[in-house]
């Protein structure tokens, strides 16, 4: 029988547990132990695994979505670190969805302050904030958050399984455990011979778990290099299972239209068509949504369009101006927050030189390349649900409720995700393939949306006003005051998520804004959310995909009324707040070769935002080619305090900044009598091979906290480019996508 | 009437109205799911196959005017036994979420048979068509680079 040892210093316990043929280890937090996802035999100790040895091998549980951030290979390499096997030699697998596999670190980004300035004791405070999404059930990919969440949780698991290895050798061979010597999966003895983990995985689980010292930095063999991601093989072969490839015994393919007016049903609709096309075999009323079960997807997809709906009119503006109406109508309500008020923004020295600007961004969808799908088989009193999600516990709850079963009751598989962004941390889609499978007991069915219902019914990236008013004197910033009016993220999205009220000052709203390491002397940024209109939710770096468009945009204004070098004028202001922003900025002008002249026909911008803990700068160089603009090179410097895998956090700077430059340059949803007017790649294209520019990324490891990797590189994207082609053509960008005001190459 | 296709080497009948696109013949009926959909209007080059070894988005082409033999990205090689275009992409570490990685592999794989030896801007030319929403585009293009390498000294 398997104990529990607790552990001083630490709020984390390593346990171990006997499992058929084998023994798990894993952590749990807090005072009482989450119950065992892998259901663990009567009598058996219950802990969260990550680290199961048996017969078969060993195999690792990366309990967060792979969506293309890298996030299997790290978390693997963190456990691999200390337990002294092979990452390709292993056996991984995502796990169900638990409790047991919570998100501290995601939480802990909720604490109140600017995020530069915690000292260790916040950070500490942080993690013990983070127990709160154990208790919210909360497994989610998100927030830039895994590795901070991973770091020390994983790494003492890999050292306590190899540990305890060690001690049933030990006894085998009646040694010291000390003499002893681990490498790839083995046990080794004095004289040299090898003992396989997989050998000794019964023995170790009738042994109390060991402690280790955590391994120096200087040791690592993993952690902080360049690790082959695991699933890079599968996906050039084409052998990776997405959501869509899940393929089941007697599985059907279903297509659902969802009311083009959200939050709303049909008063009518005729299905007879529909009924009697090849392939067909269920057509079904969903309430808001139809949808027909067929043989094959492009039969189904076919027949759901040939259903003739009258839709219930949208309860909300139904034109983009109207929308943008309401926006603008926040400004006049009192404010939600106040999270930055330094000095005094109504007092000005005489001879300061104001600016003032209005700023308007668009709604944003994330289009996944991967549609929104999912499978599921429903029995009556058990649902299994296979979905590319980032929220398996949020899945498994929502679709519980919906189906009217217990929890326990509802199995979720996830699989590889063809990009998440923050859309699939939402649960409309699973929900949606719930609500077929229920009609369809005992036959498994693939829902899989066209791509013009994706775009369509997506939790948008919410359209955003600011305003600002700024002072510059001598060459100096004086003050910064920033309105800043959406609809919110928190409130809607996340209470969505943990079906809670969100209330008080609403930090997310203005992160990237009131938190921009920058010594402002008056320094005021207030937030007003908008009522509840179209939905939104979390899109790449959240409300910092608009603030730091916002705040930096407004930086580059006053250097250029303060007759001053962009880049010196926000190295000034950073060298003055917090060095490792004013060492990126440093680093980005050094590798562009920034001179702050640039030849005739060329233009070049920089952009500075702090997000996710994460201080990233920016510079973009644009060249008019014939009238057409063309973004030609971009350097990216990011501080990530520490990068568990740099090749990989080099990847998703690059990402980031692609995804940024998307959405400003052609992204936007417009609405016209309710409904979003973009359907499909045509209306809302992206980045491609030959508008992508070349890029350069420095990631540098100055700070002392761990910084997130997969969103900060969005928000100075829009900026840069903006700020460039200012620098280009004299026009200035204070709106969103840039291609409706610049001869941008397409 | 089922209609046989030649696919990746092998023959295979398929009973389906003739209009069903190539790529959902593959994916529902085939089972052969390493072609993706992404648009459904040849828009992201997710679907992209070789039909006697062209170029092709499958989500265009109906079952009845599949004109030649269809290669798919199963049928370029296996994780065990990766063809150098595939193994150009494993040195790069292209994927991020991978999920239209086999529509661009294809269409460079097309590219290298037309043009041994592309210039970055043939390279802007012939991918255009293929959207990466993760934005692995300048790892793609070092990828091709390196493929294009590997096959000349093969």
């Amino acid at each position: 029988m398997a104990s529990f040892k607790k552990i001083a210093r630490r709020s984390f316990l390593i346990g171990s547990a006997a499992i058929l043929g084998g023994v798990a280890f894993g952590t749990y937090k807090y005072h009482q132990p989450a119950p065992n996802p892998l259901s663990p035999k009567e009598g058996q100790a219950a802990l969260n695994p990550f680290v199961m040895v048996d017969q078969s091998g060993v195999t690792l549980i990366a309990p967060r979505a792979e969506m293309g951030q890298g996030v299997r290979t790290s978390w693997v390499a963190l456990i691999a670190e200390e337990l002294d096997v092979r990452p390709e030699a292993v056996q991984v697998i995502h796990g169900p969805a638990a409790k047991a596999y919570y998100n501290s670190a995601m939480m802990a980004e909720a604490l109140p302050g600017r995020g530069y300035d915690a000292s260790n004791f916040q950070h500490s405070l942080g993690q013990v904030v983070g127990h709160m999404s154990k208790f919210l059930d909360l497994q989610v990919t998100g927030g830039s958050s895994s590795m901070k969440d991973g770091f020390d949780r994983m790494r003492m698991a890999g050292a306590t399984a190899r540990e305890t290895l060690k001690e049933a050798a030990a006894q085998r061979l009646g040694t010291s455990r000390a003499l002893l010597d681990t490498e790839d999966g083995h046990v080794i003895a004095p004289d040299g011979s090898r003992i396989p983990y997989t050998d000794l995985a019964v023995e170790a689980a009738g042994i109390d778990p060991q402690e280790a010292a955590l391994r120096p930095a200087a040791q690592w063999k993993y952690v902080g290099k360049d690790v082959p991601r695991l699933d890079m093989v599968p996906k050039v072969t084409g052998t990776a299972g997405f959501g869509v490839d899940v393929r089941l015994e007697g599985m059907k393919f279903a297509a659902i239209r969802q009311s083009p007016h959200f939050g709303v049903g049909k008063t009518a609709f005729d299905a007879s068509a529909a009924e009697t096309m090849p392939g067909v075999e269920k057509v079904l009323d969903l309430g808001d949504a139809v949808a027909v079960v067929a043989t094959n997807t492009w039969l189904a997809q076919q027949a759901v369009n040939a259903i003739d709906v009258t839709w219930e009119p949208a309860p909300y503006p139904e034109t983009t101006d109207a929308i943008f109406a309401e926006i603008d109508r926040a400004f006049e309500d009192s404010s939600n927050s106040v999270l930055r008020d330094d000095g005094d923004v109504d007092s000005l020295p005489e001879g300061a030189q104001i600016i003032e600007a209005e700023y308007r961004l668009p709604y944003l969808a994330h289009a996944t390349m991967e549609p929104m799908n999912a499978t599921a088989l429903y029995t009556g009193d058990a649902l299994q649900i296979w979905a590319p999600n980032q929220g398996p516990t949020v899945v498994q709850k929502s679709a519980a409720d919906l189906a009217g079963l217990p929890k326990e009751a509802v199995q979720v598989h996830t699989t590889y995700l063809g990009g998440g962004f923050g859309r699939r941390i939402e649960v409309d889609y699973t929900n949606r393939v719930v609500q077929v499978a229920m009609q369809m007991r005992g036959t498994p069915v693939q829902l899989t949306w066209s791509r013009e219902e994706d775009m369509t019914h997506d939790f948008y990236r919410p359209g955003a006003v600011a305003r600002y008013r700024a002072a510059v004197k001598d060459g100096k910033a004086v003050m910064v005051h920033g309105k800043i009016a959406a609809q919110s993220t928190t409130v809607e999205g996340a209470g969505r998520m943990l079906g809670l009220p969100m209330g008080g000052p609403d930090k997310g709203h203005v992160d990237a804004a009131f938190n921009q390491p920058l010594a402002i002397p008056n320094f005021r940024v207030e937030g007003y959310l908008v009522k509840p209109m179209i939905p939104v939710g979390f899109w790449r770096s959240v409300a910092a995909s608009f603030n730091g468009f916002f705040s930096d945009t407004i930086l580059d204004e006053m250097a250029h009324a303060a007759g001053r070098d962009p880049l010196e004028f926000r190295l000034e202001l950073a060298r003055a707040e917090w060095e490792p922003a004013a060492k990126v900025l440093e680093k980005v002008g050094e590798m562009s070769g920034w001179t702050g002249e640039t030849p005739e026909g060329i233009g070049r911008g920089v952009a500075l935002a702090y997000s996710f803990g994460t201080p990233v700068a920016e510079v973009i160089e644009v060249i008019d080619e014939d009238g057409q603009i063309r973004i030609n090179k971009a350097w990216i410097a990011a501080d990530i305090g520490r990068a568990i895998d740099p090749r990989n956090v080099e990847a998703q700077m690059f990402s980031g900044l692609a995804y940024g430059l998307s959405a400003a340059c052609f992204g936007e949803i417009t609405f016209a009598d309710g409904a979003v007017e973009q359907q499909n790649f045509p209306d809302f294209d992206a980045m491609r091979m030959h508008t992508m520019p070349a890029v350069e990324v420095s990631v540098l490891q100055n700070q002392t906290h761990m910084g997130g990797a997969g969103e900060p590189g969005t928000p100075p994207a829009a900026p840069a480019l903006a700020n460039a082609l200012f620098d280009l053509t004299g026009k200035r960008a204070r709106s969103l996508p840039l291609m409706h005001e610049f001869d941008l190459l397409v | 009437m089922p209609t046989t296709l030649r696919i990746n080497g092998s023959d295979h009948e398929v009973d389906l109205p003739q209009d069903v696109p190539l790529l959902w013949v593959l994916r529902d009926e085939i089972g052969l799911t390493g072609t993706k959909f992404g648009c459904g209007i040849a828009a992201c080059g997710a679907c992209t196959v070789h039909i006697d070894g062209v170029a092709t988005r499958s989500c265009q082409v109906a079952l009845g005017d599949v004109w030649g033999e269809v290669t798919t990205i199963e049928g370029v090689g296996t994780p065990e036994a990766m063809a150098a275009i595939q193994q150009a992409w494993v040195d790069h570490q292209v994927a991020q979420c991978g999920y239209c990685q086999s529509g661009q592999i294809m269409q460079a794989a097309s590219l290298l048979a037309e043009n041994p030896a592309p210039s970055d801007s043939d390279i802007d030319d012939a991918m255009q068509g293929n959207l990466c929403r993760c934005g692995t585009y300048p790892r793609i293009r070092a990828a091709i680079h390196t493929a294009a390498k590997m096959m000349q000294e093969a």
